[in-house]
C-alpha cells in the first residue's frame, strides 16, 4: 500500500500531464482526442512577450524613472554627493566614511571591503555565538574604554552595520566621542556638545526609525568651525 | 522593546489594513477584465501588446494549457537571462567594463530571478552591468511577479467558478498584472524613493577623496527603478550586495516604511480579492486575520529576542542604548525596524534585507527561518503566498472539516481524494528538498561545510537557511555562507526550480479540479470558513504542518544556539 | 436480533486477541500504510536486538528490548481495534446467519407440480410454494396468495405481518416463516446474493470497500507518514554534524511517535463500527458509501403519514350548525361512533366523554332495536339506527346526498363554510346528521407525532432541510407542515412529483435522502442519494434504495443521517487528536535525544522526564496505549449532538484538538513516573 500510494502519487503527478500539454506528446489525458500543438505557439508567444516586455520594462520604464528623477530630484538621483569648494567629490551624505584620527567623530566599524568600501557593501555576517565576533568586540571595547573610561560604550560603536556603509551613529555614540574629539581639537566639551546636539536628526516625522547623527556632516561642520590646521 | 518601536510596528499594521480593501477591489477589477481608472493609459498599450504577440485575449485556457504556457514562458525567460549575463561584456551600458558571469553563477542567477527567488550568490555592484541589472534582472522582477500573481488568480478562479474547465488566459493575466498593478505602483514608488535619496543614474562609479584623504569608490546606477519592483514584486534581489541595508537602496526610515508596505500590499490585496471573487468577504478577512496573527507573533518574537541583546558582549558595551543586538543593523532603522523588516521579508517571499539575518540572535534568526519553513504563506510572495495559503486552507478544511460530520467542503466545493493528494504532494516537496539537500551538505566536509562562515549550531543554521530560502523562493540569506560555489550554485538552483515549478503544478491541478466541481449551497451545516475560529484553525494547521517537520533540525540549530548563547558558549 | 453488544463482551475480545496476531501478516498490513511502517520498524529493531544478542555488543539491552516490544504492541493494539470492530460485526452477522438455516423449498414446475429442492439451488425467477409452518427459502415477491409471516428473525418484531400478492406488501425475505395460509413466491436473488448474505458480508468487513472520505484520509495519513519519515531520516546527518549521532532505536521511536498511528490504527475500526451501528438500528446499508452520503444529506423527504403524523386522525372539536346545541351534536356523534372501532371513531367517543361528560353507553339501554350501519364504499357513511332514529356521519358530499334524498333538503351554505374552514386548517371534516337533518361537523385532526417539531428544529440547526410529502391538498398540507415545523412540503404529490423534486434539489448540488415502500417509489429511491426502503415494501423498492429499514419505520431516516454524521465526526476528531499529539511527543523525545551531547537542551524537557531513556520509552508507550484507550471511542463514535457546524467545530476542536495537545503531556509524564518507579528505565 505505501508502495502503491507512492506509485499513484507519482503516476498522477501532474507534470506528466503538463508535459503532454507542452509538447503534445500523446493524446489528451481524458483520452478523447489529441491536443493541438501548443508547444510552438507557446514558444513564439513567449519569445514575443519577452521582447516586448524587455523593451517596455527594461528600457522605457527605467528611462522614465530616470528622466523624471533627474528633473525633479537631480541631487538625490545622482547620489547626494558632497563636493568641496573645488567641485571635487568628498563623499556622499548617505554613504559613511572611515574616520581614524582622534580629530574626528568616528563612524561605526565596517565590514565593507577594507572598511567603508562603497563598491563592495556588506556586513560581517558573524553569528551571535561567533568567537570571532566576540573577540573583535572585546578588543574594540577595550580600546574605546581607554578614551572614555567612565562611560559604557554604545553598542553601535563596536558593531558593524549591515551595509558596512552606515553613514550614522547613535546620539549616544556621538556623545561618547565628545571627550576625545574635544581633547584632540583642544576645544571645550560644552561647545562640542552643542554642535552634536544640533546634528542629532530625530525620527522621520517624529515616528519612523531612530534618532541618529550623520558622521560625515558632523565632521565637515567640525572642520568648518574649528579647522584642524589651526589646531595643529 | 521601546514604546516607539512597538508604535511603529502597530502603525505599519494599521496602514496595511487600511490599504487591503482598496487594493483588493482594484485587483478584482483588473483580473475580471473590468474597467479601471487606468484604462485611458494602459488599455491601448494592452491591446498593442496582444496584437504584437498574437494573443487571442478572449481565449480561455484549462489548467493544463495554463500551466504549459507558464512553464514555456519561464523556460524561455531563463535561457534569455542566462545568455544576457554570459555576454554582458558585449552588451551596452557596462561603464565598469564588467566581464561575463561564470556559467554556474549565471545558471543560479537566471533560475533565481525567474523563480522570483532573487537569491544572489554574487555581489551586485561588482558583478552585474547596468544593462544586465535593468533589462535582465529588473524586468524579470516584473515577469516572475506577474507569473505568481496570475497563478494565484487561477487558483481563486478555480474556487469561484463552477463546472468549467476555463481558468482564464495566462498571457492576459500576466499582461494585466504588469500593466495595471506593477508598473503604476513601481513608477510612483521609484520616484518617491529618489526623493528620499535613492539614486537613479547611468553614471560610472564615482570616486571620492574622503575627508581623511582616502579614495572611496561610490557605486552608482539605475537603482530606484529596480528597487521599487523588487519590493512590490516580492523579488528582493538587491542592486547592491547589502540590499536594503545599503543607504542608496534604502536611504531613510520613511523609505524603509514604504518598502515594507510595498512587500505586503499585493499579497494583502489578494486576501480581499479572494473574499470578493468567491463572494465571501468574511473568508477573505479570516485569511487576512490568520496571516496578521502569524505575522505579529513573528515580529514580536524577533523584536523581543533582538532587543534583549547578546549576553556574550562584554559588560562595558551598552546594548540597550541602541535598543539591543546591533551587529549587522543600521543606525537609522534601529532594532524594531530591523526585526519588522526581517519578519516581513520572510513572511513574504521577498528576501530583501535591511539588516543581516546571520547576525541576529538565535531566536531573532529563528523567526525568519521559520517564516520561510511555514511555506511563506504569511502574506507570502505575490501570488505564491496566496496559492500556498489556499493549499493550507484545503488541508485545514479536510482535517477539521470531517469534525462537523460532513464531507469537507470549501466555499461550496467538496474536498475529495484528488485534492488532498495534490495538496499533500505540494506539502511534501517543500521539506523533501530543504531537508534532503541540507542533510547532504551538513555531512560533506569538502563541498558542504567548507563554505561556512560560522561553526557549531550557527553553521547548521546557515546551511539550513540557504536551502530553505532557495526552496521557498525567498532569496534572503544567512549571508555568511559562501554560496557562490559549484555545489551551492547548482543545488540551490535546483532547489529554486523545484520549489517553484514542482509546487505550482499540483497547485494548478487542484485549481483545475476545483473549477470542475458542482456547487453545494451553503447551509448551517457547512464548515464555516469566515469565522475567527477558522482563522485560528488555519493558524494551527500552518504551524503544525510546517513546524512539526522542521522542529527536530531546528532544535539542533537556532534553538540549540540560543541555549548555548544563554550559557555563555562561543564557537 | 440482539440490539446492543457490550464493548467488553468476553468472547469477542478473546477472538479479537487471536485475530490481532493473525493480522500481523505483512500482506494484510500493507492495506494500512501507517501501521505498516510501524511494523517494518518493529521487525527491523527485532533483528537488531537479536543481532546484538549474538554479537553480545550492547550494554543497553533492557531499553532496546522494551522499545522493540512496545512497537510490536503498537501494531497489535491497532490490529486489536480492527479485530474488535470486526468481531462485533460478526456477532451481529451470526444472529443474522441463524436465520439462514438450511431449508428445503417446494419448487413449482411449469406443469404445476412441485419438486423439493435445497434452498441453495434456487435461482432467480424460480417460483416456490410456501405453506403454513414453512420457512421462505429466499428473498422474493409474492405472486399469488396471502399469508401471515413471522419476520422476527430479521426485525426482532414478534407480531406477524401480512404478505400478499400485488400492492406494496409483496416482498418477502428469506429465512422468515409463514404462519398461516400459503403463498407462491418468485425468487428474486441468486444464492449468496440475498439480502442477508450481503449484510453479513458488510458487517463482517469482508466486502467492505473504502469510502471516498476514507480514501482521502488515507492519502493524507500516507503523506504525513512520508513527511515524518523524511524528517527523521534527515535528522541523522544533522545529528552527525552536531556530533550527536543517534541509535536506530531512538530514530525509529521518534518516527513511530510522529506518524499518525492513533488514527492510522483506528481508521478501519471506525468504519466497521459505523456500519455496525447502523445494523444495531435495524438498518441495512448496501455500501459504506451510502452511510457516508447520509452524513452529507442536505434535504430530507419525509412522507407525512406515519413519519410526521400518526397514521390516523383524531377528533378535536364538535362544531354545531346554528341553532343546534353543541351537546346534542356531541351526543349524536358519540352514538354514531359507539360501534366504530377505527381510531377515528374511538377518538370521537373519547372527545365527547371528555368535553361533555357523555359516557359511553351500552347501546341496548338506549333502544329496543339497535342496528349499526358500517362504513361502505358505496354510502361512504357509517352510523347507527336506534328504533326510528337514524344517526349518520360521513364526508359532507355523502351526507348531503343522504339528506337530500329524503326531505328535499337544500345544501346549507353554513355547513359548507364550516367544512371548508376545517379543511383549510388541515383537518378532516365529518358531518353528523340525526334523522336526516345535519347537526354539525366533527373536526378530525392530523396529529403530529410527539417530539417531531424539536427534531426538525435540530435538523434545521444542522443545515438540513425537511420536506413533507403528502397526498393532501395544498391547504391541508400547509397547515400540517406548519404545525410539524418542516421547512417545505409537497402537496398532492404523485410519484413523478417526488422524482422531480429530488432532481431539482440535486441540480442545486444538494444531497437528498428519502424513504419509500411502494413500487412506484422505486425510481425516486434510486435517484435519491440516500434511499431507505421499508422492509414491508415491495422488492422493487428494496432493490432501488441503498438502505433497507427492517423495522419499516420512516422516522429512522433521521437516525440514519445522524449515524452518517457521527461516522465522519469520529474520523475527523481522531485525526485531529492524533496530529495534535505530536507536539508533546517532540518535547519528550527531542531533548532526550540531544541532551547527552548538549546539556543546555534540557531546558526543552518541560515535562521533567527522568532520563533520556525513560522519556523516549514513555513516549512510545503512551503512543501505543492511546490506541487501546481510544478503542471504545472508535467503536461507539464521538457523542453526536445536533448543533450547527460552527458550534460542533468549536466543541470538537476544544475536546480533540486542545485535548490532543494537552493529554499526552500528562500521559507521558505519568508513564515516566511509573516506569521510573518500576525501574524499567
Amino acid at each position: 500500500m505505501p508502495a502503491r500510494c507512492a506509485q499513484r502519487i507519482l503516476s498522477l503527478y501532474a507534470i506528466n500531464i503538463i508535459a503532454n500539454e507542452c509538447f503534445s506528446l500523446t493524446a489528451d489525458w481524458a483520452g478523447t482526442r489529441p491536443a493541438p500543438t501548443k508547444y510552438m505557439k507557446n514558444l513564439i508567444t513567449s519569445a514575443l512577450m519577452i521582447l516586448v516586455f524587455t523593451f517596455a520594462l527594461g528600457v522605457i520604464y527605467p528611462l522614465a524613472v530616470w528622466g523624471v528623477s533627474q528633473v525633479v530630484f537631480p541631487y538625490q538621483a545622482n547620489g547626494s554627493l558632497i563636493k568641496n569648494a573645488n567641485g571635487e567629490i568628498i563623499g556622499s551624505e548617505l554613504i559613511g566614511q572611515n574616520f581614524a584620527t582622534d580629530n574626528y567623530f568616528h563612524s561605526r566599524p565596517s565590514a565593507a571591503g577594507n572598511g567603508y568600501d562603497a563598491g563592495a557593501s556588506g556586513g560581517s555576517n558573524l553569528g551571535p555565538t561567533s568567537q570571532k565576533l566576540i573577540d573583535r568586540i572585546k578588543t574594540d571595547a577595550e580600546n574605546l574604554q581607554k578614551e572614555n573610561p567612565n562611560q559604557q560604550i554604545p553598542a553601535d560603536l563596536v558593531t558593524t552595520s549591515g551595509s558596512g556603509l552606515d553613514p550614522h551613529i547613535s546620539p549616544a555614540a556621538a556623545e561618547f566621542q565628545i571627550a576625545r574629539v574635544a581633547k584632540a581639537r583642544k576645544i571645550s566639551e560644552a561647545d562640542l556638545q552643542k554642535l552634536v546636539a544640533k546634528f542629532i536628526e530625530g525620527r522621520d516625522f517624529g515616528i519612523f526609525g531612530e534618532p541618529r547623527v550623520n558622521v560625515l556632516k558632523l565632521n565637515l561642520e567640525l572642520d568648518k568651525q574649528w579647522s584642524v590646521a589651526s589646531v595643529q | 522593546m521601546t514604546t516607539s518601536g512597538i508604535f511603529q510596528i502597530l502603525l505599519y499594521l494599521v496602514v496595511l489594513t487600511l490599504l487591503v480593501k482598496p487594493m483588493g477591489v482594484f485587483m478584482t477589477k483588473v483580473y475580471n477584465g473590468e474597467k479601471t481608472f487606468l484604462d485611458f493609459i494602459f488599455k491601448p498599450i494592452e491591446r498593442l501588446i496582444y496584437k504584437l504577440c498574437r494573443i487571442d485575449a478572449a481565449q480561455e485556457m484549462n489548467w493544463k494549457q495554463y500551466g504549459a504556457a507558464m512553464l514555456i514562458f519561464s523556460l524561455v525567460s531563463t535561457i534569455a537571462l542566462y545568455f544576457m549575463q554570459r555576454w554582458q561584456f558585449y552588451l551596452p551600458l557596462n561603464p565598469q567594463g564588467l566581464s561575463g558571469v561564470s556559467a554556474d553563477s549565471s545558471f543560479n542567477t537566471a533560475v533565481s530571478f525567474v523563480t522570483n527567488t532573487n537569491w544572489q550568490g554574487y555581489g551586485g555592484e561588482t558583478t552585474m552591468s547596468y544593462f544586465t541589472q535593468m533589462a535582465g534582472l529588473a524586468i524579470q522582477n516584473f515577469k516572475s511577479a506577474a507569473v505568481g500573481m496570475a497563478l494565484a488568480v487561477v487558483f481563486i478562479r478555480g474556487i469561484a467558478r463552477f463546472e468549467t474547465d476555463n481558468l482564464g488566459n495566462f498571457w492576459v493575466d500576466m499582461t494585466r498584472s504588469i500593466l495595471y498593478i506593477l508598473v503604476p505602483l513601481s513608477f510612483l514608488a521609484a520616484i518617491f524613493f529618489v526623493s528620499q535619496g535613492m539614486i537613479q543614474n547611468f553614471k560610472p562609479y564615482d570616486t571620492a577623496q574622503t575627508v581623511e584623504g582616502i579614495q572611496q569608490t561610490i557605486a552608482q546606477g539605475p537603482v530606484a527603478s529596480q528597487v521599487a519592483i523588487k519590493m512590490l514584486g516580492t523579488n528582493g534581489g538587491g542592486f547592491f550586495n547589502a540590499n536594503a541595508a545599503h543607504p542608496f537602496e534604502n536611504p531613510t526610515p520613511f523609505s524603509n516604511f514604504i518598502q515594507m508596505l510595498l512587500i505586503f500590499i499585493i499579497p494583502g490585496g489578494f486576501t480581499y480579492m479572494l473574499g470578493r471573487m468567491t463572494k465571501s468577504a468574511g473568508h477573505g478577512w479570516a485569511v487576512y486575520g490568520a496571516m496578521i496573527f502569524l505575522f505579529l507573533v513573528g515580529t514580536f518574537t524577533a523584536y523581543w529576542a533582538e532587543s534583549k541583546g547578546n549576553p556574550l558582549y562584554p559588560a562595558t558595551v551598552n546594548q540597550q542604548v541602541v535598543g539591543g543586538n546591533f551587529e549587522g543593523k543600521e543606525v537609522r532603522f534601529g532594532v524594531a525596524n530591523s526585526a519588522l523588516f526581517a519578519t516581513i521579508t520572510t513572511d513574504a517571499s521577498c528576501g530583501a534585507v535591511n539588516s543581516m539575518h546571520d547576525s541576529f540572535t538565535p531566536i531573532g534568526g529563528l523567526v525568519p527561518l521559520t517564516n520561510i519553513m511555514l511555506g511563506e504563506v504569511i502574506f507570502g510572495g505575490v501570488g505564491a503566498g496566496m496559492y500556498g495559503m489556499l493549499v493550507m486552507i484545503i488541508l485545514t478544511v479536510f482535517i477539521a472539516g470531517l469534525m462537523v460530520g460532513r464531507t469537507p467542503e470549501y466555499l461550496g466545493k467538496k474536498i475529495e481524494a484528488y485534492d488532498v493528494q495534490m495538496a499533500m504532494l505540494y506539502a511534501l516537496i517543500f521539506p523533501l528538498i530543504i531537508l534532503g539537500l541540507a542533510a547532504v551538505s551538513a555531512i560533506a566536509p569538502d563541498f558542504g561545510l567548507s563554505s561556512l562562515n560560522n561553526q557549531g549550531a550557527h553553521g547548521l543554521s546557515e546551511i539550513l537557511y540557504a536551502f530553505t530560502s532557495g526552496t521557498g523562493n525567498n532569496g534572503s540569506a544567512f549571508a555568511g555562507l559562501n554560496a557562490n560555489t559549484l555545489w551551492y550554485n547548482t543545488t540551490l538552483g535546483v532547489a529554486m526550480l523545484v520549489g517553484r515549478f514542482f509546487m505550482i503544478i499540483p497547485m494548478l491541478a487542484i485549481a483545475g479540479n476545483l473549477a470542475r466541481k458542482k456547487q453545494i449551497p451553503p447551509s448551517l451545516g457547512t464548515f464555516p470558513v469566515n469565522t475567527p475560529l477558522f482563522a485560528a484553525l488555519l493558524v494551527s494547521i500552518v504551524i503544525i504542518v510546517g513546524a512539526l517537520t522542521f522542529f527536530p533540525v531546528l532544535s539542533l540549530s537556532p534553538i540549540l544556539e540560543h541555549f548555548q548563547m544563554m550559557s555563555g558558549q562561543t564557537f | 436480533m440482539k440490539k446492543e453488544i457490550s464493548i467488553w463482551d468476553q468472547k469477542i475480545i478473546a477472538q479479537a486477541l487471536i485475530d490481532s496476531i493473525k493480522k500481523l501478516n505483512p500482506k494484510t498490513m500493507l492495506k494500512n500504510p501507517v501501521m505498516f511502517v510501524v511494523e517494518v520498524g518493529a521487525a527491523f529493531l527485532t533483528l537488531k536486538v537479536l543481532g546484538n544478542i549474538f554479537t553480545g555488543t550492547n550494554g543497553n539491552f533492557g531499553f532496546e528490548i522494551q522499545i522493540t516490544l512496545w512497537l510490536w504492541f503498537t501494531v497489535l493494539f491497532a490490529n486489536f481495534a480492527e479485530a474488535m470492530a470486526e468481531g462485533r460485526g460478526k456477532a451481529q452477522a451470526d444472529t443474522l446467519r441463524k436465520a439462514k438455516t438450511e431449508t428445503n423449498a417446494k419448487l413449482l414446475k411449469k406443469d404445476g407440480s412441485t419438486e423439493i429442492v435445497s434452498a441453495t439451488k434456487l435461482r432467480k425467477d424460480d417460483v416456490v410454494l410456501v405453506e403454513a409452518g414453512e420457512f421462505i427459502p429466499g428473498d422474493g415477491e409474492v405472486i399469488e396468495g396471502v399469508a401471515s409471516v413471522d419476520e422476527s428473525a430479521i426485525t426482532g418484531e414478534s407480531a406477524p405481518v401480512i404478505r400478499e400478492s400485488g400492492g406494496d406488501r409483496s416482498a418477502v425475505t428469506g429465512g422468515t416463516k409463514v404462519l398461516s395460509d400459503w403463498i407462491k413466491v418468485r425468487i428474486t436473488s441468486n444464492p449468496g446474493e440475498t439480502f442477508i448474505d450481503r449484510m453479513i458480508a458488510l458487517v463482517e468487513g469482508a466486502s467492505r470497500q473504502k469510502t471516498p472520505n476514507e480514501i482521502a484520509l488515507n492519502i493524507l495519513l500516507a503523506g504525513l507518514t512520508i513527511i515524518f519519515l523524511l524528517a527523521v531520516v534527515t535528522l541523522q546527518p544533522f545529528a552527525i554534524y552536531s556530533n550527536a549521532a543517534q541509535t536506530i532505536f531512538v530514530l525509529i521511536s521518534l518516527l513511530v511517535c510522529l506518524i499518525p498511528t492513533t488514527i492510522g490504527g483506528l481508521l478501519s475500526a471506525i468504519g466497521i463500527a459505523g456500519m455496525d451501528r447502523l445494523v444495531q438500528h435495524n438498518v441495512l446499508a448496501m455500501s459504506g458509501r451510502a452511510v457516508e452520503a447520509a452524513g452529507d444529506v442536505n434535504t430530507l423527504l419525509l412522507d407525512k403519514t406515519g413519519t410526521i403524523t400518526l397514521g390516523n386522525r383524531q377528533a378535536s372539536e364538535f362544531i354545531p350548525l346554528k341553532g343546534v346545541d353543541e351537546k346534542l351534536l356531541a351526543d349524536a356523534a358519540q352514538l354514531s361512533s359507539l360501534a366504530d372501532e377505527t381510531p377515528e371513531g374511538r377518538s370521537i367517543v373519547i372527545l365527547a366523554k371528555e368535553r361533555y361528560g357523555l359516557r359511553g353507553r351500552e347501546v341496548h339501554e338506549l333502544a329496543t332495536h339497535t342496528e349499526f350501519v358500517p362504513f361502505t364504499a358505496n354510502t361512504r357513511m357509517s352510523g347507527i339506527n336506534l328504533d326510528n332514529r337514524e344517526i349518520r356521519k360521513g364526508a359532507v358530499d355523502a351526507i348531503e346526498k343522504y339528506v337530500a334524498n329524503v326531505n328535499g333538503y337544500k345544501p346549507s351554505p353554513e355547513l359548507r363554510e364550516i367544512v371548508e374552514k376545517i379543511a383549510k386548517a388541515g383537518g378532516t371534516p365529518l358531518v353528523v346528521a340525526d334523522g336526516r337533518k345535519p347537526l354539525g361537523v366533527i373536526y378530525l385532526k392530523d396529529i403530529v407525532k410527539g417530539g417531531m417539531r424539536e427534531r426538525f428544529k435540530q435538523l434545521r440547526q444542522m443545515g438540513i432541510k425537511t420536506v413533507m410529502i403528502t397526498g393532501d391538498n395544498p391547504l391541508t398540507a400547509a397547515s400540517i407542515a406548519q404545525e410539524a415545523g418542516v421547512d417545505d412540503f409537497l402537496a398532492e404529490a404523485k410519484p413523478e412529483d417526488k422524482m422531480a423534486l429530488i432532481k431539482r434539489e440535486q441540480a442545486e448540488g444538494k444531497l437528498v435522502a428519502m424513504t419509500g415502500d411502494g413500487t412506484n417509489d422505486a425510481p425516486a429511491l434510486a435517484q435519491a442519494d440516500v434511499g431507505v426502503a421499508m422492509n414491508t415494501g415491495t422488492q422493487a423498492a428494496k432493490e432501488a434504495g441503498n438502505m433497507v429499514d427492517l423495522d419499516s419505520d420512516p422516522t429512522k431516516l433521521i437516525e440514519v443521517v445522524e449515524i452518517g454524521k457521527q461516522l465522519l465526526m469520529t474520523r475527523g476528531a481522531l485525526t485531529t487528536f492524533s496530529i495534535a499529539n505530536d507536539v508533546a511527543k517532540y518535547f519528550a523525545i527531542i531533548p532526550a535525544m540531544f541532551a547527552a551531547t548538549f546539556p543546555v537542551l534540557n531546558a526543552l524537557n518541560i515535562m521533567a522526564l527522568k532520563t533520556p531513556q525513560s522519556a523516549i520509552l514513555s513516549a512510545v508507550i503512551f503512543n501505543a496505549l492511546v490506541i487501546i484507550g481510544l478503542i471504545p471511542l472508535a467503536l461507539r463514535g464521538v457523542k453526536y449532538r445536533a448543533l450547527s457546524a460552527s458550534s460542533l467545530l468549536q466543541r470538537n476542536l476544544l475536546i480533540y484538538g486542545l485535548g490532543g495537545i494537552i493529554a499526552p503531556f500528562i500521559g507521558i509524564k505519568i508513564i515516566d513516573v511509573i516506569i521510573t518507579a518500576l525501574g524499567l528505565a
